[in-house]
């Protein structure tokens, strides 16, 4: 079996996230993978020295075509007759791509997939991770994403796959890209950090979210959000942590001013370590907490700070 | 212009879904049904269109049991003018939903679809690009922004690291994010309209779709419960806990 992984990358870097997808694509069986982007050279290079990786297939293009979904799907389509089974990390821009390039597969994607059976048989979350189903495709080609915190990323050096440059087809007329805006942040990307700090509704406003910068500086910490603190403005979309934000796993979570609704909990309670910080002793959050503080967060926030400078 | 939105009836997002005990699925049987959020927004968003002049026609589509009705009334309640259940007791896959979709988009030369991101139930969120691609017509998922003119949308996506910024050419697909709008209720005199509006009912053979998934369920668990830990009295055992017993900072 031979498998098609789609690669994320940032400047050329491949993503972490990305990593964790050939290790999946590993087990099912020959990895090749595709990159696309202005720095689609950098990242084949990047991509070649992932130990697990043959092929990897370049789209260098300057034009902003790559960042859409109509001409990627058809490339994936066009490169599907080689393969099994197509994956990718669960990005957004996998979300985007992989559906419409099944859909000219006449393929049902399997989105999300936590455990691999058998090169047919997987299993993924239903009804924001309330449930687990295991499924099985009978489609002769799988179109799969994989959600990067169940497997452990391949690692970034070693591997010395051979490289080809490939054009990219024509999408249909009629789509063109016109902007992107990425916040910029010298913080860790929040799927990948080890350690998270995450605020809510009882952050209360946009300059008080700020406040949880130092505790997050102080843990090398990556900063997240609940659905309500983006929606209000907080911090913007990419913060948001839940069913349909970000899925994250990290070794230590902490929830600051969040009640703990399911949507949210889809997003982050794979984390190893569960921190709260609530006011509410009978708020959701603390079912899923390791530790929790009952108390204002106003109050607990500068103390923590101290704590964490005394014995650090 | 006509927009087409499809609307699927879901568990009310309020409540938490159990797992049937015999593993074959989630329990539905007397349980609250709402329409999925998502498309809530996405109905929204026509009738936006629609005050502004924009949208003439507003047509609901809902492929399900025939309960799927009620989810169709609160859309038109909301403000869609008529709608078209497409009745299947089969599973709905986004393949097999996309493949209705496209006939009836052939059938009714809508010049916007907007559907939701995600349903909440399987979680997929692929039936909007799956429609676009078997149309082989331009897309917009994440919607957080749209705006139509001169025979274009304009729309700004949710994407991983900030927002994106694509133009379309009608026809087009577009899936709503959360924070495309909020969805209003429906007024009680609103809903005693919808009921005479028109509803068509077809079923997939009509539209000579076949609904037969590709995935079939071999099981469904509960997953691992997390169990509730400790409540501590201060920052200082916080920090020595994360420490000395976690060993996570
Ligand atoms: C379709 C759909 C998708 C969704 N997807 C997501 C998602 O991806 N991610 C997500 O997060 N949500 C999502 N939601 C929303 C979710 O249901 C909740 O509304 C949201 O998570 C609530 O955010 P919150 O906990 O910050 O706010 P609230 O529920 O308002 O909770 C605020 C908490 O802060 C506490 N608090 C207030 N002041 C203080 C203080 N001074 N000190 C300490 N504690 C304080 C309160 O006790 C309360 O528990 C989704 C909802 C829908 C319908
Ligand atoms: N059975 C259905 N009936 C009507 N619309 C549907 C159905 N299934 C999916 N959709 C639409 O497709 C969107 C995405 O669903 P999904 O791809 O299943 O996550 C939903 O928000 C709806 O707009």
């Amino acid at each position: 079996m031979t498998v098609l992984v789609y690669l994320d990358h940032e400047g050329g870097v491949i993503r972490q996230a990305s990593r964790s997808a050939i290790t999946a694509a590993t087990r099912l069986g020959d990895v090749d993978v595709l990159v696309t982007g202005p720095d689609a050279a950098a990242a084949a290079k990047s991509a070649a020295a992932i130990p697990g990786v043959k092929k990897v297939f370049a789209v260098t293009d300057t034009t902003g075509n790559s960042e859409l979904a109509e001409p990627v799907a058809a490339l994936l389509a066009q490169l599907a007759g080689g393969y099994t089974h197509i994956l990718a990390a669960s990005s957004a821009t996998a979300k985007n791509v992989l559906p419409r390039a099944a859909a000219l597969l006449d393929v049902q994607p399997i989105p999300d997939i936590v455990a691999i059976n058998d090169a047919e048989t997987f299993v993924r979350p239903i009804y924001a991770g309330s449930a687990l189903a295991t499924v099985k495709s009978a489609d002769a080609k799988k179109v799969i994403t994989v959600r990067a915190s169940a497997f452990d990323p391949a690692p970034a050096e070693g591997g010395s796959a051979t490289i080809e440059e490939i054009a990219l087809p024509a999408g249909p007329g009629g789509s063109t890209f016109v902007a992107t805006e990425l916040s910029k942040s010298e913080r860790p990307e929040l799927e990948s950090a080890r350690v998270v700090v995450s605020g809510g509704n009882g952050m209360l406003n946009e300059e008080n979210f700020k406040l949880l910068e130092p505790l997050a500086d102080r843990l090398g910490a990556a900063i997240g959000a609940s659905r309500a603190a983006v929606d209000k403005g907080f911090v913007s979309n990419e913060y948001q942590v839940g069913q349909t934000g970000k899925i994250v796993a990290p070794e230590l979570y902490i929830a600051m001013g969040i009640s703990g609704q399911i949507q949210h909990l889809a997003g982050m309670k794979d984390s190893k370590v569960i921190v709260a910080i609530n006011k509410d002793p009978e708020a959701p959050i603390f079912q899923v907490a390791d530790y929790g503080i009952v108390g204002d967060l106003f109050t607990i926030l500068p103390q923590l700070e101290a704590e964490l400078d005394k014995a650090g | 212009m006509k927009v087409l939105v499809p609307v699927k009836r879901v568990i009310d997002y309020n409540i938490k879904p159990r797992v049937k005990a015999d593993g074959s699925g989630v329990e539905t049987a007397g349980v609250k049904m709402s329409m999925n959020p998502f498309d809530e927004i996405a109905v929204e968003e026509a009738v936006r269109l629609k005050e502004k002049g924009v949208v003439s026609e507003i047509i609901a589509v809902s492929i399900g049991e025939a309960k799927a009705q009620d989810t169709l009334r609160t859309a038109m309640a909301m403000g869609a003018d008529r709608s078209i259940l497409v009745e299947t007791d089969v599973v709905t896959e986004p393949l097999a939903v996309a493949k209705v979709l496209k006939a009836l988009v052939e059938k009714e030369k809508p010049e916007l679809i907007i559907l939701g991101k995600q349903a909440i139930d399987d979680d997929m969120n692929a039936t909007g690009q799956m429609l676009a691609g078997l149309l082989d017509r331009p897309q917009a998922t994440f919607a957080s922004k749209v705006e139509v003119a001169d025979g274009a949308v304009t729309v700004t996506r949710e994407i991983d690291g900030g927002s994106q910024t694509v133009k379309l050419a009608l026809p087009a697909i577009i899936t709503a994010d959360l924070r495309l709008n909020e969805p209003r209720y429906a007024s009680l005199p609103n809903i005693m309209k919808a009921r005479k509006k028109p509803m068509e009912k077809i079923t997939p053979a009509d539209l000579g779709v076949d609904m037969t998934p590709r995935l079939s369920v071999i099981s469904v668990s509960e997953p691992a419960e997390r169990k509730a830990g400790v409540k501590l009295d201060s920052a200082a055992e916080l920090v020595s806990r994360l420490r000395n017993e976690a060993k996570v900072i």
